[in-house]
């Protein structure tokens, strides 16, 4: 599948999914060098165009891009484009007029990557970096390539250089455990993990399961003990709750979540000894997850974020070049 | 002026001959020399049709749309009234307003514009307008709507429906339970869930509706329910109905045919309010178009500048324009419906909603002296929907691209070519004087 833009998880099938995996295990190997810099891109501009702040994001996007040699803009715009007098529209021709390569988007509402690709006002490819709570592709892309390393070794594509084609997440079991409704990483990462073979379990008080979710490639469940019985995951996602939910009766209060959602050290324990602990971060320590959790030898917060890098380079190489491999 | 329309099918029937004179219907022949004769041959003659929702933006939002320009849309939807809706700026909750807007209605002269005056002042759902005043005004108002905003306070709601029986009015609800709704973006539903976009669930609206005709019949007040847009909704109105509520309801043309799965553009264009719903819901609204549960088709005319459509979603306004394409999108909608044919054209869009306003000179049957509001209909013009061919300032038409086959050829305000052939000819003459039979 040639894809022209990533602006969700659903663009992506088996084949392409695994492709850009196994282009990441290439470019994770640039990290591990002297010189961390490929010349791929050099020439090219990439925008990062921030309607929300989000520095772990961007910098990792940005840190991606000069890696491959691309010239970096970026580009903050606060608050909705209509409030501050320039449309998207304004915002995505003045970005064609100057012939930027590629833009990466990441917007306060749902479908604005979308409109900037499909409404016609410039031709170059959009990435995805996170749209209200609708998804977050990269970050799908990036667990699924932390999972698919520790689960099939290091590195988990087929022999470097040979083309094979590197495995994908059959018969794993992911458990995704929080505030679905409002996740777009959660909206992600059940269609990647789906799309390559994985369970997907979803856990959560069902104020923050959306309408509609038994329609999810995915199993779901309220109560996170039984659950963790249940299915006996290789990983358990925790996401990040945001505490003003209380306010909106999506749950009591933070103590009651940390009790019946969080993953305590008791928790920890009732996982099977293998699982991992995964946190798209930033972690909110004590609320979703525990100390003993976010810090044990299980935990994967940090090969996430080191990854990170690795992955977009790999999807900024794919979109911008049209190729797949060097 | 005398007319001679030749050979029109009234109401879908057999072809004859129509003569106006003075801006009433004559007896065929009677007309002696007419001075304008249409040719009708082919053409469907219906009542002038009557749309009980439309936001014509003036005052206030003049970039949008203007009485004018929104009447001259009106004209070439054939449409000879039109109900203005109140959330303009200022509100239209006093007489002052409420007769400016009637006032500029009657310099356009391209159709008749009512006002609807707004329940709360400003809009603001905590204490009640002016409703008497706005009745006893020149405009002479009926219809009172806060549309845009519900009127979610149930015992404001319950005053409003009490109060408004001195002087024979109604309420026009949009039924939109507020806390429900907050920051809802579409249909809450499975594309909701998978766009990540808040969602507005059919409860919001079907709450609402229940409580309100529970406090209609219970205070023995009209009670009118704006764009029901769930078939939750039909199901309590035609309970409400077969308990005798005095209830009436109107649907428009979008919810009867588009669908949520159109949000997956993230286009703006299909963002409106109520929004789009699931097709089982389209389907049963037009199950009750058929069975007579909602009285009324009505557009919601909701004209935006293109800076308010050609942004992201989530920033967009909400609403669609509608009156130009209203009577080709119908058909369009009901084309395999059996048992809809021009006389529930006539009742869904012209009787009904003359008889619910109470417009005397509306929505009337072609008998020699009534007055001669007269739409002809092509229903042989095939067609492709271009937003930019309107006289409405918007262009937020979620039609555009759509083939039709029905176009408005001609339209007759009080005896008077306003459109012909499908062009605008000019106001009518008498529109600004007390004569004018409004
Ligand atoms: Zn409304």
């Amino acid at each position: 599948m040639a894809l022209t833009s990533l602006l969700s998880a659903s663009d992506l099938d088996r084949r392409t999914a695994v492709e850009l995996l196994d282009l990441a295990e290439e470019m994770a190997t640039v990290a591990g060098r002297e010189v961390k810099k490929l010349p791929a891109l050099r020439g090219r501009t990439v925008v990062n165009l921030f309607f929300e702040d989000s520095t772990r994001t961007r910098i990792s996007f940005e840190a991606a891009a000069k890696r491959l040699s691309a010239d970096v803009i970026n580009f903050a715009a606060k608050g909705s484009s209509v409030s501050k007098g320039e449309s998207l529209q304004d915002t995505a021709q003045t970005l064609a007029a100057m012939g930027v390569d590629g833009v990466v988007v990441r917007h306060p509402g749902s479908g604005a990557p979308h409109r900037l690709a499909q409404a016609g006002w410039l031709e170059a490819p959009i990435i995805n970096a996170g749209d209200g709570t609708h998804e977050h592709p990269t970050q799908a892309l990036l667990d699924a390539f932390t999972l698919r390393r520790v689960l099939h070794g290091e590195p988990a594509s087929g022999a470097a250089g040979t083309g094979a084609d590197g495995k994908d997440l059959a018969g794993a079991t992911v458990m995704i455990v929080g505030d679905v409704l409002h996740s777009r990483v959660a909206r992600s990462n059940v269609r990647t993990l789906h799309t390559l073979g994985a369970s997907v379990v979803l856990v959560a008080p069902a104020t923050l399961l959306p309408w509609g979710v038994e329609s999810w490639p995915c199993q779901v469940r309220y109560d996170l003990d039984e659950a963790i019985a249940e299915f006996a995951p290789d990983a358990v996602m925790m996401l990040r709750i945001q505490l003003e939910r209380m306010h909106q009766a999506f749950f009591p209060n933070a103590r009651e979540y940390t009790r019946l959602w969080g993953l305590s050290a008791a928790r920890l324990h009732a996982l099977p000894a293998d699982a991992w602990v995964m946190h798209p971060g930033p972690m909110n320590r004590g609320v979703e997850i525990s100390a003993a959790a976010a810090d044990s030898p299980r935990a994967l917060v940090l090969d996430q974020v080191a990854n990170g890098v690795a992955v977009r380079m790999a999807t900024l190489y794919h979109l911008l070049t049209g190729e797949d491999s060097h | 002026m005398r007319i001679r329309i030749a050979g029109a099918r009234v109401l879908g029937g057999q072809a004859q001959d129509i003569e106006i004179a003075d801006g009433r219907l004559a007896e065929p022949g009677s007309a002696g020399r007419p001075d304008l004769t249409v040719d009708a041959d082919g053409l469907i003659a219906l009542p002038g049709l009557v749309d009980m929702h439309v936001h014509l933006r003036e005052p206030g939002r003049e970039d949008a749309e203007t009485v004018e320009t929104g009447s001259r849309a009106a004209a070439r939807g054939g449409f000879t009234a039109v109900l203005a809706m109140a959330n303009t700026q200022p509100t239209a909750d006093t007489a002052g307003v409420v007769e400016q807007v009637w006032r500029l209605g009657r310099e356009s002269g391209w159709t008749q514009v009512q006002p609807i005056g707004a329940v709360t002042a400003g809009l603001e759902g905590t204490r009640l307008a002016e409703l008497g005043a706005m009745a006893r005004s020149a405009a002479g108002v009926r219809i009172f709507s806060d549309d845009g905003h519900c009127v979610s306070d149930p015992l404001l709601m319950r005053r409003a429906l009490e109060y408004v029986k001195g002087f024979d009015g109604m309420i026009a609800q949009h039924a939109q339970e507020p806390r429900l709704t907050e920051g809802a973006q579409m249909n809450e539903g499975v594309v909701s869930a998978e766009l990540g976009l808040p969602g507005w669930p059919a409860a919001a609206e079907e709450a609402i509706i229940a409580r309100d005709v529970l406090l209609a019949q219970h205070v023995g007040a009209r009670l009118h329910i704006c764009h029901v847009s769930t078939a939750g909704s039909v199901e309590i109105i035609r309970w409400a109905k077969s308990r005798g509520a005095r209830i009436t309801a109107e649907v428009t043309p979008h919810h009867l045919i588009l669908t949520d799965d159109l949000v997956r553009s993230y286009d703006p264009v299909y963002k409106v309010n109520p929004p789009l719903r699931t097709a089982e819901d389209a389907a049963a609204l037009r199950q009750a178009v058929l069975d007579g549960t909602i009285d009324v088709i009505a557009t919601d005319h909701a004209p935006h500048p293109a800076e308010h459509k050609c942004c992201e979603w989530t920033a967009a306004a909400m609403g669609m324009v509608g009156m130009e394409t209203a009577l080709a999108v119908v058909r369009l909608a009901m084309r395999e419906e059996e048992g809809f044919g021009w006389d529930q054209v006539a009742r869904l869009m012209s009787r009904n909603p003359a008889r619910i306003a109470g417009l005397p000179g509306q929505g009337h049957g072609f008998e020699p002296g009534a007055h001669a509001n007269i739409v002809l209909v092509d229903p042989g013009a095939p067609h492709t929907i271009d937003p930019a061919d309107s006289a409405s300032l918007g262009r937020n038409n979620p039609f555009a691209g759509t083939e039709v086959d029905t176009a408005v050829h001609s339209t007759f305000l009080y005896g008077h070519p306003v459109v012909l052939d499908g062009e605008l000819q000019a106001p009518h003459p008498a529109s600004k004087e007390d004569t004018w039979p409004l």
